[in-house]
């Protein structure tokens, strides 16, 4: 592990330690994964042997539990997480154009991370901003009215951007 | 409040926030600094105001002048004219709007004008849901302190009752009666729980409630804590929640510092407190009993009922689950009294719905509606109707669980009987209307695809039997569906219905039976003729280029995937292998030069 990775893993078993301390503690199983995703942007195999380990659950459970649930990721994602809006309102006004040009423009499925590690691509359900639909998400912003072309554009000038930072 | 000569409203939610309210909000302070106006104006920061598509939205009260668009170069314009010199800014302000301007006027006042009512939502775009003397200010909390104060248990459970209060989350349980079961149990430990986990794909109204007022939630369940005599309440909301949890997170720390939650509640000898728990992207986990798994820290399964929550729940106790609409209707209830409430509705349906209006109506957003509205009124009157001249096809309520009804059903009534006899449900709150342009057969595919994804994979029929229906409408839409298919959907819908164990196995074929029960031609023109009136399933459909072209190139600029070829003033060509049917050139030619077919 990283020197990095040890700093995380040890604000993960301090929040450990903290849901260990109350009652049901088994339960806080979800609400560990959740942390270790903040920290690690996935949920990483030796993380979970660790957390098997702390919180003294088979590791078969936790992977179960992890699986089960669409919000962890178990492999690394890519700089910037495109989530394309498949909620009903986005549906009706054409999201599945943009998730099929998103797909040819960056090579990838759904769930999958480009080869320059970039981008991720996930669905989303309603993000709340149906009144623009078809919307979609990277990291934290959300894009709006999109159309095809509109799409590439807003992924070119992230590439743009990247490009420049190098430079 | 404090004494404030004008009180700004700033929307704040996912709309507008990408609209650049934030930028708007520093752009305002900095003005009103200028003009030295911090003391004498207070700016508040409202969830989702239902406008979205006219965002941002910036409301000044007193006045309820209400700004649309409002852009950074607007804000000298406005403070300038508006704050200082009280001339409103004509040129900003939204009249055409049918969808919230038409109700209450008056900063706080619960009161209605035109066909919205807002019980639920009541403060939200009123008051800062970040600061709870806003609340405070607003009879917050006075519902608990009545209850806590002057009436027993048993009486607050009788007027919950008496307000003919039903189940916001879908099924429409009679609130009342589920408190008394659960009040009846006799344990050492009880629980409380919010349902926040807004599973519908196309719906946003619990997240908006509590980003808009997240305090009335927590009223709600403090008074349940009471009457039904449990010391903890937990929030389960959708992790992809992020500002409504942060929301109720600051929330629940202010109420602490007020005394609201925590040991002895208001000075009473009554204790209770409330902890939020994270979901993880399970639309099954909206499901009680699957949500209750979920908080134990396990995979969220659902389990046979009975037992049901009220009796076992929650770590083997009684526990009392509710919706986050349903928890806001409680304080109001209390206040003004389980009568009042029933007066409200129809027969079988008391109080307001809120909806979440979108797809293809001019006005999308929240509404919150008297149950008995029509449909007809939702769309037309509030929703303004359909854009772009375009046909009404059908509106969809109850989402992955619920049906398509046709025009012929736009005037029946919003309640949990009517709809359901209509053919559809009451669902949570998602409404989409839908259009011409849109396939039947498609959309019917759209759900089933999210329910086959989202089936917990328990029972087999509801596993198995969705992935056979999704492969079936696959196939139809792909232009190779077979005789037979329509009634092989029919008969498959019917047996997962009946031996699926859990509601969202017992829903899930909805959307396809009612399409094909009420659009059933359109899915035989998709088996016999293969094809898609709606232009919409891209294996039955095509774009060449034909001899009017006159090589503008407007078509090959605009392609998103390089798929067009020519020289200019010579005749384009598409390649069909790159080409992903979106349709932009078709749009674009001036020349009537793209052919659709
Ligand atoms: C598959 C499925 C998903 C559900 N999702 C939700 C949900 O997201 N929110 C909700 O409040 N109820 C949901 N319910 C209904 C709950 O099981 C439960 O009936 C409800 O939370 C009770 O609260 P109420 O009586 O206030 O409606 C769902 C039910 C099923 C079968
Ligand atoms: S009906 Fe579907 S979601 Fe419900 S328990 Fe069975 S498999 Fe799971
Ligand atoms: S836009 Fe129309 S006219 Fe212009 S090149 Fe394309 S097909 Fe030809
Ligand atoms: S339909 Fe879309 S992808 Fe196909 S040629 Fe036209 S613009 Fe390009
Ligand atoms: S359905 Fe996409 S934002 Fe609501
Ligand atoms: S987000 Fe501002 S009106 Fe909807």
């Amino acid at each position: 592990m990283t020197e990095l990775a040890q700093d995380k893993m040890a604000v993960l078993h301090e929040f450990i330690a903290e849901a260990a301390a109350k009652e049901y503690a088994e339960s806080y199983l979800i609400a560990v994964l959740h942390k270790a995703q903040e920290l690690f942007g996935y949920l990483p195999r030796q993380v979970m042997d660790e957390v098997a380990e702390a919180l003294q659950i088979p590791t078969a459970h936790i992977w179960g539990v992890a699986t089960f649930y669409h919000y962890f990721n178990l492999e690394p994602i890519g700089k910037h997480v495109i989530s394309v809006c498949m909620g009903t309102a986005c549906y009706v006004k054409g999201a599945t154009k943009i998730l099929d040009v998103l797909k040819k423009e960056l090579g990838v499925q759904i769930g999958q991370t480009t080869e320059d590690r970039l981008f991720t691509l996930q669905e989303a359900r309603c993000l709340g901003a149906c009144g623009i639909a078809p919307v979609i998400m990277i990291d934290d912003k959300i894009y709006g009215e999109l159309d095809a072309k509109k799409t590439v554009e807003v992924i070119n000038q992230i590439r743009k951007a990247e490009g420049d930072g190098q430079k | 409040m404090k004494e404030t000569k004008y009180k700004l409203t700033l929307c704040d939610g996912t709309a507008c926030i990408q609209n650049q309210s934030k930028v708007l909000h520093q752009a305002l302070e900095a003005e009103l600094d200028k003009h030295g106006l911090r003391q004498s104006v207070s700016i508040h920061l409202s969830g989702c105001l239902g406008i979205c598509q006219k965002g941002p939205v910036l409301i000044v009260n007193p006045g309820y002048i209400m700004y649309g668009r409002v852009q950074v170069e607007d804000i000298p314009e406005i403070v300038e004219s508006h704050l200082v010199r009280n001339k409103a800014v004509t040129r900003l302000i939204i009249t055409e709007d049918h969808l919230y301007n038409r109700f209450f006027r008056i900063f706080g006042d619960v009161d209605f004008f035109g066909k919205q009512m807002r019980i639920c939502l009541r403060n939200c775009g009123v008051i800062d849901p970040e600061n709870i003397d806003d609340y405070l200010s607003l009879r917050g909390y006075e519902a608990l302190a009545k209850a806590l104060e002057s009436m027993t248990p048993e009486e607050v459970i009788a007027e919950v009752k008496k307000s003919g209060l039903r189940g916001r989350g879908g099924a429409g349980f009679p609130t009342g009666l589920k408190w008394e079961f659960t009040a009846k149990q006799t344990a050492d430990d009880k629980y409380v729980i919010c349902n926040a986990d807004e599973g519908d794909p196309g719906a946003f109204m619990d997240r908006s409630a509590i980003e808009g007022d997240p305090h009335t939630v927590l009223e709600g369940m403090i008074i349940a804590g009471y009457a039904i005599g449990a010391k903890k309440g937990i929030i389960y909301i959708r992790a992809e929640y992020p500002l409504a949890i942060e929301r109720l997170e600051k929330a629940i720390a202010a109420a602490r510092e007020h005394g609201i939650l925590g040991a002895n509640v208001l000075g009473s000898d009554f204790s209770f407190d409330i902890e939020i728990r994270l979901g993880a992207g399970a639309f099954v986990c909206g499901e009680e009993t699957a949500l209750i798994h979920s908080i134990e820290g396990h995979r969220g399964m659902p389990r046979p009922r009975p037992p049901y929550p009220s009796v076992k729940g929650l770590f083997g106790k009684p526990t009392l689950i509710n919706n986050v609409e349903t928890w806001a209707s409680i304080p109001v209830i209390l206040l003004d009294g389980g009568k009042w409430f029933s007066t409200v509705g129809t027969e079988t349906s008391k109080g307001t719905k809120v909806f979440a209006l979108a797809g293809k109506v001019h006005n999308t957003g929240l509404v919150e509606v008297p149950m008995g509205t029509t449909l007809r009124e939702i769309i037309y009157d509030i929703g303004g109707g359909i854009p772009n001249g375009k046909t009404f096809k059908a509106v969809q309520t109850g989402g992955p669980s619920g049906g398509c009804l046709p025009a012929k059903y736009l005037d029946t009534q919003i309640d949990y009987e009517s709809l359901a006899k209509a053919g559809s449900i009451m669902g949570s709150g998602g409404m989409i209307v839908i259009d011409e342009d849109s396939c039947m057969v498609g959309l019917a595919k759209f759900f089933i695809e999210f329910t086959q994804d989202e089936s917990c994979g328990k029972c087999t029929p509801c596993r198995e039997g969705t992935k056979r229906m999704y492969e079936i409408l696959t196939r139809i839409t792909e232009g190779k569906g077979q005789p037979g298919d329509i009634e092989k959907l029919e008969r498959l819908g019917e047996m997962i219905k009946r031996s699926s164990l859990c509601g969202l196995g017992q829903s899930a074929p909805n959307p396809v039976l009612s399409t094909i029960k009420n659009f059933r031609e359109e899915y035989e023109e998709h088996i016999h003729s293969k094809k898609c009136r709606a232009g919409q399933c891209a294996a039955m459909l095509s774009y060449t280029v034909n001899v009017k072209c006159v090589g503008c190139g407007a078509c090959k600029r605009i392609c998103p995937v390089g798929a067009v070829e020519g020289t200019r003033k010579e005749k384009h060509l598409i390649l069909q292998d790159k080409c992903i049917r979106c349709g932009q050139c078709y749009e674009v030619c001036k020349f009537d030069a793209i052919t659709k077919a």
